[in-house]
């Protein structure tokens, strides 16, 4: 995928967003660290343009959730950044690539810590398959299949400081 | 009954044969032919060495050493002769503490103990012990010390310095002042601020020395100064013997190796009394030893059962061993730096000590007609130090997985070998 | 990072990720539930040799606040006072398999000891000894001056007071030093350790002169026995030289802080009214205190330990 297919995926997904809770209110954007906050930012963007209203996205890490911490040193956290109480709303999780599902398990624990949302979605730009845990996206740019010996190389211009681009990389084969 | 020791180099020089006949070397030369033979091809003779500061603990503390495993352990290093420092339980503060101790090191015969009495009774720095009995008694005690404490009250010092020349004895000064030293822990410097341990200042060492060495000159006396350690001592001792103040000074085998970088560690199988220095007083009191401003060395062999060591640093016991590594030591730092040669080591472990400690039979030159205390030492050795490879009941050794040059193999005692092959008989 | 033991052994990314990790877990004192379960099935064992109830209590938030669970050893009326030895705890330790010791000891080195030992095998977290360090107190007083002033290069950092006996003044020398802060120590003479100017500090006998230029100025705890052992003449003389009074923080620029890392002497090394002026951070050391320690903790334990393939 080059900048455009991306930018492209993310209007779609902003529209069926929109199109499933009716509307921008009651909705929360909140990106998953790293690539998953910019994300969040553009799709955020689109809905106000759309909308014509101000939409603030927020950040939730999940790094203190996640099963496999015993599995890898440390790593540092990244910013959790809730914009407005979560009770009663509805948020929708944003993530660069879905594959085990692992992430969103643990975002799903991260989020009833902090309240009750009314109902939680899902949207991602990529959604290569190999899930471990029952868990689907909402809310999808491209199904990209994959062996699991390749990698999903997603760059982001915020982020990566270079053009968008989502490449498969590495089959070994 | 006769043995020949063959082919040993006395002092390091030729080598050469000798006849041991009834605890006496009866001939040195080429060719020589006895009862039994031991073969010291390669080997350096010298005389058997003296050590005029060790802890044998017994009476008292027999978990950490006794009279026997003490002077086997002496033996095993290369001493004939142990002078057993005065803080046991009851403190040899009478001529009935210093029989014993002495008869056990007689009936034992891996060394000859020279007991050392304590200045004060028990250890307290308020009043003089019995010395005159215990210079009368069986032991002939010469040598007299509180050492673990000083001596700090300058009167009763005086006292002490002046009532021992009625019978030609010394006192052996402990050089720390109280005050300055409550709580210590280690040497004072930069390093003990970093480590927040209580520092021991050298000055605490020094100050004694120069009020000492001013009362010896001032009441005439004989004064031994313990385990210096700074460079600050060596000076004042230099000075001391320039204005010919009948001064002596010994330093340790750990002083002339270990400084108090080791401290980092928290190990305290590092905390010793006097503390480790730093790396300049290491070389000041080579350079002391080497120019004879310091006389001797002295082990300060201090054995401590493990769980005062297995602990945290500040409840830990201050002490090392030191008699099995001495001799190498004093290689390693003297002989292998070009600092000392072998002659001098064997006025300064053997010689010195027993002059100053009137040990008469001990530290005579290897030579016809002198008594049959002998090690022999193979300087070409390598061997790396194990804890449990000692015959001190204690393992408190600091040079743990260190290698040393240098072992002894054969030790003689009045021409009685208690060491053969490196194995104590 | 195995162990936490010295706030000389964090180099300085150590240190910013220990305070950018503890920024992050500050949050979770203000959410609904104040729990995250990153150290599930994690022991830790609070070991207590001293009583310090605030280090305490604050080390045991912060490891429940991560779900480990706590055990709470504290040597007096245990088998230690009755002559336990250090090592026969922690072989006592391991064997109820502590992944983390956290130790308080008068002795200085005696986590150090812990940690070198074979005694244990879990992490050991340095929670003061004797006069040598309080490493998780200066990354607190780190992170609250971080927070109030913003990064710590280049600003200047006072410490007054009994740096000789002080852990406390010792972790924040080497911790602000890595984090590039100015740090001048002052104290009377006698209340200097021999060879501070080994020290990456600058020196002062007069804390009027370090005043103007302060950003931050920390009072360090003076006992008064301290004056029986002569290292001043009086409390009286000790307050007026080296206490800090509303006359001397009306000197300092309009910025700066004041930090004490308790227990206070109020009228001592500090005037009540300097105390609980806007100034004073005081407060929020403590809050701090839960976050940086979560931090250590988290950084300590939740990732793969010794024995866990990596």
């Amino acid at each position: 995928m080059d900048a455009t297919d991306i930018s492209r995926a993310l209007t779609r997904i902003t529209h069926e967003i929109l199109e499933r809770n009716r509307d921008a209110e009651g909705v929360v954007i909140l990106g998953i660290p790293t690539r998953g906050v910019e994300l969040a930012e553009r799709i955020a963007a689109k809905m106000a343009e759309v909308e014509g209203t101000t939409i603030v996205p927020g950040a939730l890490d999940v790094t203190m959730y996640r099963d496999d911490l015993r599995l890898k040193a440390p790593r540092a956290l990244e910013a959790t950044n809730v914009p407005e109480d979560i009770d009663g709303r509805v948020v929708v999780l944003v993530d660069d690539v879905l594959m085990s599902g692992r992430t969103i398990r643990a975002a799903l624990d991260a989020l009833s810590d902090l309240g009750r949302p009314k109902a939680v979605q899902l949207a991602v730009l990529v959604d290569r398959g190999h899930r471990e845990l029952p868990i689907r996206a909402d809310f999808v740019g491209k199904n990209l299949p994959t062996s699991l010996a390749e990698k999903v190389r997603v760059r982001l211009s915020g982020t990566d400081g270079s053009d968008d681009s989502v490449s498969i990389e590495g089959s070994g084969a | 009954m006769s043995t020949v020791i063959k082919g040993a180099r006395i002092l390091g020089g030729e080598a050469t044969d000798l006849l041991i006949e009834d605890g006496v070397i009866m001939q040195i030369g080429a060719d020589l032919t006895g009862d039994e033979t031991v073969d010291a091809t390669g080997l350096i003779a010298l005389p058997g060495l003296v050590d005029l500061h060790t802890h044998l603990r017994e009476p008292g503390r027999e978990d950490a050493e006794t009279v026997l495993t003490g002077t086997q352990a002496a033996a095993r290093g290369g001493f004939t002769c142990v002078f057993a420092m005065a803080n046991t339980e009851p403190v040899a503060d009478t001529a009935g503490v210093v029989e014993q101790v002495w008869r056990l090191g007689r009936e034992h015969g891996y060394a000859d103990v020279q007991p050392i009495g304590a200045v004060t009774v028990g250890l307290a720095g308020e009043r003089l012990a019995e010395l005159g009995a215990m210079a009368d008694s069986a032991a002939q005690v010469r040598v007299f010390s509180d050492d673990g404490k000083c001596v700090s009250d300058a009167v009763l010092m005086r006292r002490a310095l002046e009532y021992v020349k009625a019978f030609d004895g010394v006192i052996a000064q402990h050089a720390q002042e109280p005050r300055l030293t409550e709580g210590a822990q280690m040497n004072e410097g930069p390093l003990s601020g970093e480590l927040g341990l209580t520092g021991w200042p050298a000055v605490a060492e020094e100050a004694i020395i120069a009020r000492d060495v001013l009362l010896a000159e001032h009441v005439g006396s004989r004064l031994h100064v313990c385990h210096l350690s700074t460079r600050g001592s060596v000076e004042i001792v230099r000075w001391a013997k320039s204005r010919g103040i009948d001064v002596t000074a010994e330093v340790t085998p750990h002083h002339l190796l270990l400084d108090d970088e080791l401290v980092r560690s928290y190990d305290p199988i590092y905390k010793v009394n006097p503390p480790l220095r730093s790396k300049d007083d290491v070389l000041a009191v080579r350079e002391g030893l080497a120019d004879g401003t310091i006389d001797i060395v002295a082990t300060d062999h201090a054995p401590h059962p493990m769980e005062d060591k297995e602990c945290e640093w500040q409840a830990a016991a201050f002490g090392m061993i030191g008699l099995e590594t001495a001799l190498s030591i004093v290689q390693q730092t003297m002989v292998d730096t070009g600092a000392l040669t072998w002659e001098r080591v064997a006025e300064v472990m053997s010689a010195n000590p027993a002059r100053i400690g009137r040990a008469t039979t001990h530290g005579r030159p290897l030579a016809v007609g002198e008594p049959a205390h002998v090690v022999l030492y193979d300087p070409t050795a390598k061997r790396t130090i194990e804890p449990a490879d000692t015959a001190s009941l204690s393992r408190n050794t600091p040079y743990a997985g260190r290698e040393l040059p240098g072992r002894v193999v054969a030790t003689f005692l009045a021409g009685k070998p208690t060491v053969l092959e490196g194995k104590l008989q | 990072m195995k162990h936490l033991l010295s706030a000389g052994d964090l180099s300085r990314d150590e240190a910013v990720l220990i305070l950018d990790t503890a920024e992050q877990l500050l949050s979770v004192a203000q959410r609904p539930i104040k729990k995250l379960p990153t150290l599930r099935g994690r022991t830790i064992v609070n070991l207590f040799f001293e009583d310090s109830t605030r280090t305490r209590i604050s080390f045991e938030a912060a490891a429940k606040r991560l779900s480990a669970d706590v055990i709470n050893f504290s040597a007096k009326g245990s088998s230690v006072s009755k002559g336990e030895s250090l090592k026969d705890t922690a072989l006592t330790l391991q064997a109820m398999g502590a992944d983390a010791v956290v130790i308080r000891h008068h002795a200085s080195g005696a986590p150090h000891r812990l940690a070198t030992s074979e005694w244990t095998k879990g992490a050991v977290v340095n929670a003061g000894d004797g006069t040598h360090e309080h490493p998780t107190q200066a990354l607190l007083d780190a992170f609250t001056m971080r927070s109030r002033l913003g990064d710590l290069a280049g600003k200047n950092v006072t410490i007054v007071g009994d740096v000789l006996h002080s852990r406390v003044a010792r972790s924040n020398a080497l911790l602000l030093d890595t984090l590039g802060a100015n740090v001048t120590l002052v104290a009377p003479p006698t209340l200097l350790p021999v060879g501070v100017e080994t020290w990456p500090v600058e020196t002062s006998y007069d804390l009027d002169a370090s005043l103007e230029k302060a950003d931050a100025v920390m009072m360090l705890r003076v006992q008064r026995e301290r004056m029986n052992a002569s290292f001043f003449p009086s409390a009286r003389e000790y307050s007026r030289r080296y206490g800090l009074d509303v006359a001397r923080m009306n000197r300092l620029p309009d910025h700066a802080i004041v930090l004490h890392p308790g227990p206070m002497n109020r009228g001592m090394e500090i005037n009540a009214d300097v105390a609980d002026s806007d100034r004073s951070v005081i407060v929020e050391q403590v809050t701090n205190g839960v976050a940086v320690r979560m931090a250590v903790l988290y950084l300590l334990l939740g990732g793969a330990t010794e024995g866990e393939t990596a």
